[in-house]
């Protein structure tokens, strides 16, 4: 796949090399030392960091402000942009203001419903849904025109991201729906946390059955367990997880002390595997508060050093 | 129809305290159908105020009426002599028929008896459900006859998002995920196809914020 914008995730992706990304969540407060901490116990062992967007509908600092302070350092963000809270008017201007501080990645989301978060009593926006933001995204930078249809000067150049959940149900819509998003514009894919690895397996199989592997970057999500207790939590409270029996078992069955221990052995073998899953391109790191992990995985899962690109 | 329920009759009691007559007026239409704003409403209601009134040891007059719609200038005329004789209207009406009344009848204070909700159906006995938010610009041609903006928490119009877990809505294991009853359905009739085309950004200036909106129909105008 060609390279059409400055993102040095696009870059490291379209030279063949497997890309590594993580996560930051803002503070639920405004001291920028919490974002800038996290990023600099991550920024050498990943090539991007995502930021979140008030996921889980929890306010915190909003996602553009923490990249550029990601910006500054010189590192590489994810604009993470929900459609929940923002109408089209909003979300084009964050756009520009991300692509004012040269901010190259975007990923295209709907958001959690307002009613997991502290705002439960709030109103949702979905003026555009993940697809339409998608194509909102590439209109703005292949046509370099506002949705209303006028030009924008410095139009954005930004690497077009989507979220995939190969685990949600009805699961038979899974691939049409990867195949949907690539239809929108989509340029690479962060999936869901991975822990049932044959189902994923087949999904990425019927995806690359449909040629989609060839036409978006497929990054696959992992996420360490640090206790049966986040197991637990995960299997039955997050919806659109699929967390299966003998993930809960092993770390139940091990040693309270060393489940942490455990649950970094099981996210490394699991990249491991991953790595030989045709049509991988990568991998998305989302050590939840746990980011000081990430060095860790990433090198004994043999995704270290990274590479260098221009 | 148009959905409603009843407001607690604490709530009513105090928008009334001040008052020494008062009309409970009910709807013939979908109030009705409701069992929130009907005849049998009313009765209840009123019944219910005079209670009140005589524990307080106070003489109210409560007056019951039914319409046979509140949306109508023909049928609110009907108490035009008998409403002097009130100083305040509780409408069992729905928000339309509420605010017809106080439009109508400018210097009586018309006071909501229901909670106005949604546009929807009788699922069964005693259970009504959502299926209609007046987009403005029907969709359901291109969804399977099932609405995606009223019918999915979030309003996607490319459902379903990641939160759909064993056909129910990431908010309620209670709701159905509409998304996942557009594919049973496109599925039923056999257009699983058009689950891939995507539906493009929506005009939303035919719904609410458009601003308010109206119908002029000068084919029908006398």
């Amino acid at each position: 796949m060609k390279v059409k914008t400055p993102s040095k995730l696009e870059k490291i992706l379209a030279s063949g090399q497997m890309a590594v990304t993580s996560e930051c969540g803002p503070p639920r407060g405004s001291d920028p030392h919490v974002v800038t901490h996290k990023a600099e116990k991550i920024k050498n062992h990943v090539d991007a960091i995502n930021i979140t967007d008030n996921q889980t509908s929890m306010t915190r600092m909003c996602s553009l402000a923490a990249c550029i302070r990601l910006k500054l350092m010189g590192l590489e963000p994810v604009l993470q942009m929900v459609t929940r809270d923002r109408n089209r008017i909003a979300i084009q201007s964050d756009i520009l203001g991300a692509a004012s501080f040269d901010i190259n990645n975007i990923l295209c989301l709907s958001g959690d419903h307002q009613s997991f978060g502290d705002c439960a009593q709030g109103q949702n926006v979905y003026d555009l849904d993940s697809m339409q933001l998608i194509q909102t995204v590439r209109h703005m930078r292949d046509e370099g025109k506002f949705l209303g249809g006028d030009p924008i000067s410095r139009p954005p150049q930004m690497f077009v991201g989507a979220a995939e959940n190969p685990f949600a149900d009805p699961y038979e819509i899974r691939v049409p729906r990867l195949a949907k998003k690539i239809a929108a514009g989509v340029e690479f894919i962060q999936t869901q946390c991975i822990y049932n690895l044959d189902k994923f397996e087949d999904w990425m199989s019927k995806a690359r059955d449909r040629g989609l592997t060839d036409q978006a970057y497929i990054l696959a999500g992992v996420t360490p367990m640090k206790s049966a207790g986040m197991a637990k939590y995960m299997k039955n409270r997050v919806p659109g997880m699929d967390v299966p029996d003998e993930v809960v078992k092993r770390l139940a069955g091990t040693p309270k002390e060393k489940q942490a221990e455990e649950g970094i052995k099981m996210c490394i073998e699991s990249i491991q595997r991953l790595k030989e899953v045709k049509g991988i391109s990568g991998f998305h790191i989302m050590a939840i508060e746990w980011e000081e992990m990430v060095p860790e995985i990433v090198e004994r899962a043999g995704l270290y050093p990274r590479p260098v690109v221009d | 129809m148009i959905v409603a329920d009843k407001k607690p009759i604490e709530e009513i009691i105090d928008y009334v305290k001040d008052h020494q007559s008062i009309l409970v007026l009910g709807c013939n239409e979908c109030v009705t159908v409701c069992e929130a704003g009907g005849k049998k409403e009313v009765g209840l209601l009123a019944s219910a105020l005079r209670m009140h009134y005589l524990q307080q040891g106070r003489d109210v007059n409560i007056g019951e009426r039914t319409l046979e719609r509140q949306c109508d200038h023909e049928y609110l005329e009907e108490i035009r002599t008998s409403v002097d004789n009130y100083e305040a209207v509780v409408s069992l009406a729905c928000g339309v028929g509420v605010q017809f009344t106080a439009e109508k009848y400018q210097n009586l204070p018309v006071y909501p008896g229901v909670n106005t909700l949604f546009m929807g159906a009788n699922e069964m006995r005693g259970v009504w459900s959502e299926r209609c938010q007046g987009c403005g610009q029907c969709l359901l041609a291109h969804s399977g006859g099932i609405c995606p903006v009223s019918r999915c928490a979030k309003r996607i119009l490319n459902g379903p998002c990641g939160g759909s877990t064993g056909g129910k809505c990431e908010i309620s294991k209670e709701l159905p995920c509409g998304w996942q009853l557009i594919i049973d359905r496109l599925k039923a009739l056999g257009r699983m196809e058009d689950y891939e085309k995507i539906s493009p950004i929506k005009n939303w200036s035919t719904e609410r914020s458009g601003g308010p909106r109206k119908v002029v129909r000068e084919d029908l105008k006398l």
